[in-house]
């Protein structure tokens, strides 16, 4: 079970708002968690909390496929994204860097600064405050299962050592 | 049988349907100055050799020469891992974008399952692959494994017919499409371009209408190989022999969407979305501090040319700088034989070195805070090219050549 206070944002949130291309040449995860959405909300990296979770509208992560947007969401302690749609190499890298990533039309019953609680692998969100429950298709089982290594490289390292 | 479904059952080896998810072998597969965060995780793995090195590109291309230490030790470290590794594909840093260098050195062919650590992957569709964009540790995986999952995607067919007017061009299709149907109009899905107007495109136009698949989602973006794409690759690959023509050009599409062009006027998105398109005409006379002509989308010899027509003769503005950056040595060789490239230095035109060059703001015409810019590259976000608060624009080469010659966004049929 996830629980976090929201980050709320709009559609189509480009990887260069996650983070821009400027800071790529440093892949340090505290260089990218301190720049991470500061051309969208430059308050983002010094309020955010761990734990925390974005909820966004249509089309998050469209763009590059700089697999450090994840990453620098993920360093700067966000816990989930969850949003209507989602691009589709975002939501690949976000699997692969261990950075649970929810396909959940959501937005318009959130405001920043509200608490959720996610059940992954039943697929429910819970609305603190509220009492409102919503449901979303859990993720398949084989991707759940590398989120709960904690990315790729972890479910890899277990393959290769089989 | 689809594109996509034909493609991934051959590379799962097994028949799939729409919506399946397989494991499939791939045939190529592309890393820039990204290699280094794939080498990481490679080593991260686990992992001792790459699978297969004859299918490994790597090259360098978004910030070349180095611009930082950073970039420089980055770049150090590849160029001793594919010393050390032998690897057959490197590249360094004089090649140009990859999306460029890929097909002219052959690695391309009809038909290919690619993947590569770069959104633009999708470029590749213009000749028949099968051709997408992952992250850096997906790739470390394929690295390891030469497979990776994949769902199999439904098809959206693009039917554009007409001839385009005079100083049109497939960037103002693109453009065009990308606006009606939104950033995330093809979100997942394999887009096939088909048409009589696709038909009689070159391929460095078709691959322009590839390349920005992706600002509306697509996951692969093609061009059905033909008669034009056979004579490419006969220049391109000793020996190349097409034996493969059914790709599923007759197949039913989920969706289909129909354009007409002939009477498509040149079209600009505006800041701080793709799809936030219009007419030329609506944004004309808005003053720019910097036009750029280059990238994997528009960099190519027939870009070069038309913005060198429409300036030969004539001086950049003196308010603009006009920075041109072919996208491959090959072009640059061939721009500067013909002449292009001294007729547009004559002009003003600051030419740099085949790369991205300032497309991700990462050097090489980085904007400041308020300026404003019409580029012939592929995304417009906020910060993409410089500070939050420049402004970019996106067009064809005609319309920038145009714009950067009057100093404000111009019709170029004006000119």
């Amino acid at each position: 079970m996830l629980t976090g206070k929201v980050w709320k944002y709009g559609d189509h949130v480009n990887t260069d708002l996650i983070i821009p291309g400027r800071y790529l040449d440093n892949y340090d995860a505290n260089h990218l968690a301190a720049h991470a959405m500061e051309d969208i909300d430059p308050s983002f990296a010094s309020l955010v909390k761990c734990g925390d979770i974005i909820v966004a509208g249509r089309n998050f992560g469209c763009g590059s496929s700089r697999e450090q947007a994840p990453l620098a969401l993920k360093a700067s302690g966000v816990g989930a994204v969850v949003a209507t749609s989602v691009a589709r190499i975002f939501y690949r890298n976000c699997i692969n860097v261990g950075l649970p990533i929810i396909i959940c039309d959501i937005a318009d019953d959130l405001s920043t600064g509200d608490t959720i609680e996610i059940d992954l692998s039943v697929g429910e969100i819970y609305i603190n405050g509220t009492g409102k429950l919503i449901s979303f298709d859990p993720l398949p089982d084989f991707l759940l299962d590398i989120l709960e290594r904690g990315g790729l490289i972890a479910h890899m390292r277990t393959q290769i050592s089989l | 049988m689809t594109f996509s479904q034909k493609v991934l059952s051959r590379a799962s080896g097994k028949d799939v349907v729409t919506g399946d998810i397989v494991q499939a072998k791939v045939d190529l597969a592309m890393s820039h100055e990204n290699s280094t965060m794939v080498l990481s995780s490679f080593r991260d793995i686990g992992a001792e050799k790459i699978w297969d090195p004859s299918k490994v590109v790597l090259l360098f291309d978004h910030r070349v020469p180095a611009n930082t230490i950073k970039t420089a030790e980055a770049h150090r470290e590849i160029r001793l891992y594919a010393k050390e590794s032998r690897l057959p594909n490197f590249y360094d840093l004089g090649e140009g974008i990859c999306h460029q260098v890929l097909p002219e050195k052959g690695h391309v062919r009809p038909g290919m399952l690619i993947v590569g650590s770069d959104s633009h992957t999708t470029t590749y569709g213009a000749l028949g692959a099968f051709s997408t964009g992952i992250g850096a540790t997906e790739m470390a995986a394929v690295w390891a494994t030469g497979e990776i999952w994949m769902r199999v995607p439904e098809t959206l067919r693009i039917h554009v017919r007409g001839k385009l007017k005079p100083h049109v061009r497939s960037k103002d299709i693109i453009l065009k499409i990308i606006g009606e149907l939104g950033a995330d109009g093809a979100d997942y899905r394999c887009v096939e371009f088909t048409g009589n107007t696709v038909d009689s495109m070159s391929i460095s136009s078709r691959m322009v209408l590839s390349n920005m698949s992706i600002e509306m989602g697509a996951k692969a973006g093609i061009c059905f190989p033909d008669g034009t794409t056979d004579r490419w690759l006969t220049d391109r690959i000793q020996g190349w022999d097409n034996v493969e023509t059914d790709f599923g050009q007759n197949s039913t599409p989920d969706e289909e969407e129909k354009f007409d062009i002939s009477t498509l006027v040149p079209q600009v998105a505006c800041p701080h979305q793709v799809d936030n398109v219009c007419n030329v005409t609506n944004v004309e006379g808005i003053r720019i501090d910097q036009a750029v002509l280059g990238s994997c989308t528009n960099g190519r010899l027939e870009d070069l040319e038309a913005a060198e027509a429409l300036l030969r003769g004539r001086m950049v503005h003196r308010d603009v700088r006009f920075i041109v950056v072919p996208a491959s040595r090959e072009i640059y060789i061939e721009a500067s034989r013909r002449g292009i490239l001294a007729s547009l230095a004559s002009s003003g035109a600051v030419i740099v070195n085949p790369g991205c060059g300032p497309c991700l703001g990462g050097h090489q015409g980085i904007l400041a805070a308020g300026e404003r810019c019409i580029s012939t590259t592929n995304r417009n976000f906020r910060g993409r090219m410089g500070s939050p608060s420049a402004e970019v624009f996106l067009a064809s080469p005609d319309t920038v050549a145009a714009s950067a010659i009057l100093g404000k966004i111009t019709d170029p049929r004006k000119v």
